[in-house]
């Protein structure tokens, strides 16, 4: 793609950046550079500042001090209209895309067509006119050349986040953007889409590009970037060379502490079933099959994982069980009773909570407070509620500010409205919400996704402790390897069936490779 | 340099904000001189009438007062509506639902229970503009039906109802046979609400005015519809829906019972208002047949009077307020100046049109600013809010 075109970007170079927000200083005099052909990592806990540094740089946010210079020219961009102008692109952790409008429509959005020539007709032309099918055309070549499959006519609300993520990245590439941002690209793919990406990035940055890479991931950190550098607390902690990295040194100088990355687990204590599905089909958002003829069972003290690649039925059957997609066949039992397509709040009143894919849809209400949210669930108990009616705001603040306390959640106030809190702390919450209530069935759905180190060892020991203490946990994730670490029976789903059974003691992951990609399902049946 | 250029945009983002507002009333008052004129009337003795017939005497402030008060029931009703998220444009029709049974219960009741049969007509308007307003919530919540289309619909089906039963089963005994207006009988004297006087003696404030105490049940109204909305769980499902429908539902919430819940209250609190221009005002229910006869289009000012409240039961009052004194006062300046009473509608029509498309503008220009870069609407009220603390 890249040869022959003459790259103007050389190096960036962010000085002594500051940005204050209410209560946060979230940028502390941080200095920050990327030479071309250079992917540089940026890693950090949860709310280190890494989204607002590039925001900054992107013209999203101003900074209160410090200079950024782009080609050692400054650049005062005061939106990002500007930065994109001068090559900057950027992928948001939570998407831009407009769910309504199709993938083309999506790309297309904001662009205006080189005028092909200078007379006033053809400016006013391109102005005005967006030749969609020339950009779908564009789109398709440039989705096969770097191996990125989405189709071009479908709209955003019916893709996977998986899909949706691909569709970013296009938008940037189609873009011709030569200082690409990537916020946490990852966390929403599946390993096979991140070896893709990865490709795609390699070559970016051989063509010359400058790659800014954020993830929680420290192996992919390590795979893939040049150079790194650490943010704790909004000051940058240092850089290092990738070469001279380790998982052990990385998570040291992120969190200040050393990280464990094994967990010693006694055998699970396997009690009575507590959830069941038989041959429950569903249907996908787009109408096609979601589950087609599921069966399965979670036992009292054990953790069941189901990997698979994203968008293979995972979705349907979280939401299936939370009583959020209805059961087109088959049945659910929960502790004992039917809970086929009954409503959700009957489902949550025996006790079942659900950590949702989607927190940023699901999960919250944007323009609630983080105390709102936090008791989005429990709102009636005697405990927030006088007589079940008036809201007890002490007690809400109060056990809102010990939830805070116990996840770290980094918040200025119980009283901030969420939707300003970063990715990671945002999952913080919404997982301290569904274990608060002591549920004895919890369905999580890529519970650590977007979350750092330090807090994925404090969820993985939460989910271990809740099993420990006899609860029954389905663990939904794309994250292999966070399957292999917590479950004790691993299920594997391709197209809507599970294709594989595996113990965790008698784990091949090659094995489990091969039936996410559905090879192994003719041997199964 | 760095912190004037946050200065300027807080400054810009603020007046943008105002601005349509301030465009819209301007473009109305332009809008309505440009009307005036080609009456041959002169705009500015125009104005200045209206302003004086609306606010310049105690008499002509207690009439806007009077104006306000069912403007001011509707208004907290269609807060809530909106809040939850149902777009109810039903005022009209839940309004005569509620003065229809508080009617048929005070004449029903007539001295037998005392003054009793006040509150008891006021709870019969509220369950009946409730009930009203509910079809439209039900119709929503489990049909689907577009709440728009609905609630317009239920507006002429009340319109026609009233009409029937007054002019048979309602009918005032003793017009009938003449060539009458559709009225019911006149309420028993013990069932009138009183007329509000604020201080005594010769000084006492809206002395022999039409004022009374509706005005201050829609004002105890609105302080409890805002601790319903913002300190009761049942106001905090409300809005919880209204913001976010799945979460609401993955929450455990209900959702069609709330939407058929905050239909229930928006239109109890607009019967409420029906009830209270009987029993405060005309001591009868009457209409002359057409659709706003009775409700002198309370029911639609009311949404607009919603909006300029910044749908906020408590910012209701004072947008009502304005809004009957708009009313009040164009009707002042039709007699003065003796344009057509047609210009009256033409005028309120004029600015409600240009007010709530710029509401439109507004929000549409926030959605357009919050797809093209979220964050970026979020910097800007961060930068406003850190100004304004530090
Ligand atoms: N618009 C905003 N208004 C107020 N505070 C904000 C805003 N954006 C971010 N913050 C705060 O600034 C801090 C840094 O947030 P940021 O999003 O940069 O973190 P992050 O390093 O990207 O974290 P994560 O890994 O969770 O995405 C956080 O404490 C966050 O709450
Ligand atoms: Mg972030």
């Amino acid at each position: 793609m890249g040869q022959g075109m003459a790259l103007q970007f050389k190096h960036l170079h962010m000085n002594g950046i500051v940005k204050q927000f209410p209560g946060v200083l979230a940028c502390d005099h941080v200095d920050f550079d990327v030479q071309a052909g250079e992917i540089h990592a940026l890693l950090g806990e949860n709310g280190a500042g890494k989204s607002t540094l590039m925001k900054i740089l992107y013209g999203l946010y101003r900074h209160d001090e410090g200079e950024i210079l782009l080609n050692d020219e400054p650049l005062n961009a005061s939106s990002p209209t500007d930065t994109i102008a001068r090559g900057v692109g950027m992928i948001h952790q939570h998407f831009m895309l407009v769910p309504s409008l199709t993938v083309v429509e999506n790309i297309a959005l904001g662009l205006r067509e080189e005028p092909a020539d200078a007379s006033f007709i053809s400016r006013l032309r391109s102005r005005s006119v967006l030749d969609l099918g020339r950009i779908r055309k564009k789109l398709v070549e440039l989705s096969e050349t770097y191996n990125l499959r989405v189709n071009p006519d479908s709209p955003i609300w019916q893709l996977s986040v998986g899909e949706q993520q691909r569709v970013e990245i296009l938008r940037a590439l189609y873009k011709g953007s030569e200082l690409l941002i990537l916020d946490e690209p990852t966390a929403v793919l599946t390993p096979q889409e991140v070896d893709d990406l990865f490709l795609i990035l390699r070559q970016m940055a051989d063509d010359g590009r400058g790659l800014i890479f954020i993830s929680h991931k420290l192996h992919e950190v390590i795979n893939l970037t040049h150079r790194i550098t650490v943010l704790r607390d909004g000051c940058r902690v240092g850089s290092i060379a990738t070469q001279d990295a380790t998982k052990e040194i990385l998570a040291e100088m992120m969190v200040g502490r050393p990280v464990v990355f094994q967990y010693d687990q006694d055998a699970a204590k396997r009690g009575p079933v507590r959830l069941s599905m038989q041959n429950v089909e569903s249907v996908s958002d787009r109408g096609t099959p979601g589950l087609s003829g599921v069966s399965m069972e979670v036992h009292a003290g054990e953790i069941v994982g189901v990997a698979g690649v994203s968008g293979n039925g995972q979705k349907e059957l979280a939401e299936v069980i939370a009583g959020l997609r209805v059961a087109t066949a088959g049945s659910v039992t929960a502790l004992d009773k039917d809970i086929t397509n009954a409503e959700p709040a009957k489902i949550k009143s025996l006790g079942i909570s659900y950590i949702p894919e989607e927190r940023m849809v699901d999960g919250i209400i944007k323009d609630f407070s983080v105390a709102e949210n936090y008791i989005l669930r429990d709102c009636t108990t005697q405990h927030y509620a006088a007589n079940g009616l008036f809201m007890r705001f002490n007690k809400i603040k109060d056990a809102c500010e010990e939830a805070i306390r116990a996840y770290a959640i980094k918040t200025p106030h119980t009283s901030t409205k969420i939707k300003s809190l970063s990715g990671g702390n945002i999952q913080k919450l919404v997982l301290a919400r569904e274990l608060s209530s002591d549920p004895q069935i919890i369905i999580a759905s890529q519970p650590t996704r977007g979350v750092d180190i330090g807090a994925i060892e404090y969820i993985h020991h939460r989910l271990l402790e809740e099993r420990d203490n006899g609860k029954a946990i389905l663990l939904i994730s794309e994250d292999l390897d966070e399957v292999l670490l917590l479950a004790d029976r691993i299920l594997v789903i391709y197209e809507g069936q599970f294709v594989g059974e595996v113990d965790r003691d008698d784990v091949v992951i090659e094995e489990i490779g091969k039936m996410m990609a559905g090879s192994a399902q003719h041997e199964m049946a | 340099m760095q912190a004037q250029t946050r200065l300027s945009w807080g400054w810009l983002q603020r007046l943008a904000d105002f601005f349509p507002v301030f465009i819209a009333v301007l473009l109305a008052v332009i809008t309505s001189a440009i009307l005036l004129i080609a009456l041959e009337a002169d705009p500015f003795t125009a104005f200045s009438e209206m302003l004086g017939g609306a606010f310049g005497t105690e008499n002509a402030f207690a009439e806007t007062l009077v104006k306000s008060v069912p403007i001011m029931f509707v208004a907290i009703g269609i807060t809530i509506a909106f809040r939850g998220g149902v777009v109810n444009i039903g005022g009209e029709g839940q309004m005569i639902a509620g003065a229809l049974l508080g009617a048929a219960v005070t004449l029903g009741l007539g001295e037998s229970v005392g003054w009793l049969v006040i509150p008891l007509a006021l709870i019969a308007a509220f369950i009946g503009g409730g009930l009203y307003g509910a079809i439209a919530g039900f119709l929503k919540a489990y049909f689907d039906v577009n709440e728009i289309l609905s609630t317009i619909m239920l507006n002429q089906v009340a319109v026609q109802l009233m009409n029937y039963l007054l002019n048979g089963p309602m009918l005032d005994p003793e017009s009938a046979g003449m060539n009458h207006i559709p009225k019911t009988a006149r309420i028993a004297e013990i069932a009138e609400l009183p007329r509000l006087v604020i201080g005594f003696g010769d000084n006492a404030l809206f002395d022999r005015t039409r004022l009374h105490w509706g005005l201050i049940i829609a004002i105890v109204l609105a302080v409890i519809s805002y601790i319903l909305l913002w300190r009761t769980v049942i106001g905090f499902r409300i809005r919880a829906v209204g913001q976010n429908e799945r979460a609401s539902r993955y929450a455990g919430f209900r959702v069609k019972q709330q939407i058929v819940l905050s239909m229930f209250l928006s239109g109890g609190m607009a019967g409420l208002g029906g009830a209270v221009q009987v029993l405060g005002l005309q001591y009868r229910l009457q209409t002359d047949g057409s659709p706003a006869g009775f409700t002198g289009s309370a029911g639609f000012n009311g949404i607009v009077a919603a909006l300029f409240g910044g749908l906020n039961p408590l910012g209701a009052v004072p947008a009502s307020v304005l809004f009957g004194g708009l009313l009040v006062g164009a009707q002042k300046m039709q007699r003065e100046l003796g344009v057509p009473a047609a210009m009256i509608t033409a005028i309120n029509g004029i600015i409600v049109i240009f007010v709530v498309s710029s509401q439109i503008f507004i929000q549409r220009r926030m959605q357009r600013r919050a797809k093209l870069e979220i964050a970026a609407v979020e910097k800007n009220k961060f930068e406003d809010t850190a100004q304004e603390t530090g």
